[in-house]
């Protein structure tokens, strides 16, 4: 048992990953492994592709009666055409990118701020400070809806980039899990500067953060995950057409063009590609980022 | 010389402050209680203003029948929650939600185990594998609400077409009061998946090697160490994904609200969502954050237990 909890708290990389069986032996249970892993594959990736399909079809075609991949009159990019035609799309990804930028700059700031205070400074009221964090993690935000959007009419930042922001920059359960990482950061390493007079700000920004950035970067992606795609608040606090983000935005497509499928699904896979793009580019980590912070809860 | 062991005296107080050591000068003592709550400040102000302010300010709200219209202010003590526990209204979608929570969780928990278990045996090319089930993921709602309501288009969609070649008549995926809330489940399956997929896969290879090597001489097979060494040390992860599942399927809005809109006939329609349209469609925010508050108590019952179990764990 002791065993356990010892390799537990060691953070083991991803790319130190054990191999539990020899590679070479395909036994048959290996091999039954791979086509229910194919067949689950194949099923989680059958949305994308018909939504592809669909968003290169002529609008005659995607609404054919007859069901077909590949479509009679050939494809074509008329849907991605009429949809830039449009030109909502750039905008709400423009809106999505600067909003969720904002919103993850902001929390990084203020939770690694205090997170550092209640890892490493004894003050007066620490304790109830902390217990109040912890506590506030369970509030679920749709409770908070009704009071938030009467006090943002009230400080007058409805239909303003504030209203979206501002609100999404509390994240409790971030803030632990910067601070149980600052916990686990050897002392000895101020030491030196504590001798040498520097100040709690100084070791903070020179010290600290430096080696806290594989986590700084778990939390970012974690958060701005969450606001990129965030639905609820942004829709509720905003009705001006210029200020919707992607997810709002697309909500609005789907009641304007009605039974246009072949636009639909390019609107669709455009809002998609931003963030795929970027996994595809960041695969480890994010995996890693989402493993590490994933279970604290939000 | 002497300077360098007052400090390192005091910042071995500051590992363990125990009560009754006195941490140094007072002085120290002072300035630690100035920067301490300054590096706290700014997160602070965020908190009351965005957090704890929305929270007291909406029991306020629950207790008057304000609306978005303006009108009536006063406080009208609890008849809001008195007129909400009488609301067969309220406790359809209350229903709706629990019911969405049931046949959510399972599924994706048991899928997202299944998936890591596959990955954990060693199968080659390990990203595909994760890209394909994390991809949804990192869709926003709409999108994924977009691409199901498309496949699950009665006459002109995907899957009653792939039916179809199987004798199977035409299912109203959406349409159906029977089927919506399962096919709403499929839809957050595929979407959210990929999440609870990490999590396992990650805990997973946390498992110390020696376990499953001293399995093997024992001449344990693969189904054998899945059950005996691989389930019961994923135990903790385990507990922590059900609650956190919980948690975020009692939460459900986004997908339905865009899906069925709560349709047919609000035998999809959440908690949320009917908090949602009883503030901003039916004006009555006061009645609303009434109910937000039933809803909120709920939330507290589920994390309470979470809290305890954890506690228990970590003891």
């Amino acid at each position: 048992m002791a065993n356990t909890t010892l390799t537990r708290s060691i953070p083991r990389s991803g790319s130190a990953q054990v191999i539990r069986q020899p590679r070479k032996k395909l036994t048959v249970g290996k091999v039954a492994a791979i086509v229910v892993a194919a067949v689950l594959a194949v099923l989680w990736l059958v949305p994308f592709a018909w939504a592809t399909v669909t968003a290169f079809k002529s609008e005659a075609d995607a609404s054919a009666s007859k069901v077909s991949w590949v479509p009679p009159s050939g494809f074509t990019f008329d849907a991605f055409a009429s949809v830039f035609q449009a030109g909502n799309i750039p905008l709400w990804t423009w809106n999505s990118l600067y909003t969720s930028a904002a919103i993850t700059l902001i929390t990084l700031v203020i939770s690694a701020f205090i997170a550092y205070a209640l890892s490493r400074i004894e003050f007066k009221g620490k304790k109830v400070l902390m217990t109040a964090i912890i506590a506030s993690i369970i509030v679920p935000p749709p409770v908070l809806m009704i009071p938030l959007f009467y006090q943002m009419l009230a400080f007058k930042m409805i239909d303003t980039p504030w209203a979206i922001i501002l609100p999404q920059v509390i994240h409790p359960a971030m803030v632990f899990v910067l601070k149980r990482f600052f916990d686990q950061i050897p002392r000895e390493l101020e030491e030196a500067a504590v001798m040498d007079g520097a100040s709690r700000l100084r070791i903070f920004m020179q010290i600290i953060l430096p080696l806290s950035r594989p986590i700084l970067a778990a939390v970012a992606i974690f958060v701005f995950i969450g606001a990129w795609n965030n639905f609820l608040w942004p829709f509720i606090s905003t009705n001006d057409d210029s200020l919707l983000t992607l997810p709002v935005g697309l909500q609005t497509i789907k009641s304007a063009y009605g039974v246009q499928y072949a636009q639909n699904m390019a609107s669709a896979l455009l809002a998609a590609l931003p963030l795929i793009v970027v996994f595809l580019f960041f695969q480890r980590q994010i995996i890693k980022g989402i493993s590490t912070t994933g279970l604290a809860g939000t | 010389m002497s300077s360098s062991t007052v400090s390192r005296q005091t910042s071995q107080v500051r590992t363990k402050p125990t009560p009754g050591i006195k941490a140094g000068p007072s002085l120290r003592r002072s300035r630690d209680n100035v920067s301490g709550w300054t590096f706290a400040a700014p997160f602070l102000v965020f908190f009351l203003v965005f957090l704890v302010w929305p929270i007291l300010y909406g029991f306020y709200m629950s207790l008057t029948g304000k609306s978005l219209t303006g009108a009536n202010d006063a406080l009208i003590g609890f008849s809001n929650y008195s007129e909400a526990f009488a609301d067969a209204g309220m406790w359809r979608s209350l229903g709706n939600t629990l019911y969405f929570t049931v046949i959510s969780t399972v599924p994706l928990v048991l899928v997202a185990l299944v998936m890591a278990a596959l990955l954990n045996i060693g199968l080659p090319a390990q990203w595909l594998w994760r890209l394909s089930y994390f991809a949804p993921f990192l869709l926003a709602s709409t999108v994924v609400s977009l691409f199901f309501v498309w496949m699950y288009n009665p006459q002109l969609g995907l899957i009653n077409d792939f039916l179809s070649k199987f004798g199977i008549p035409k299912i109203g995926w959406l349409n159906d009061p029977n089927v919506a809330m399962w096919s709403i489940v499929i839809a957050t399956l595929w979407w959210t998946v990929g999440f609870n997929f990490l999590l396992y896969l990650a805990a997973m290879q946390n498992i110390p090697a020696q376990h499953y090597e001293a399995a093997s001489l024992d001449g344990a097979g693969a189904w054998r160490q899945f059950f005996s060494i691989t389930l019961p040390q994923l135990t903790p992860t385990t507990v922590m994904i059900v609650l956190l599942q919980i948690l975020a399927s009692l939460k459900v809005f986004d997908q339905i609200y865009q899906m069925t809109s709560g349709g047919p006939g609000g035998s999809t329609r959440p908690v949320v969502q009917y908090i949602f349209e009883t503030g901003f469609t039916g004006y009555r925010l006061g009645y609303s954050a009434a109910i937000s508050y039933i809803f909120f108590g709920l939330i507290v019952l589920v994390s309470a237990l979470q809290f305890v179990i954890t506690r228990r764990r970590s003891a």
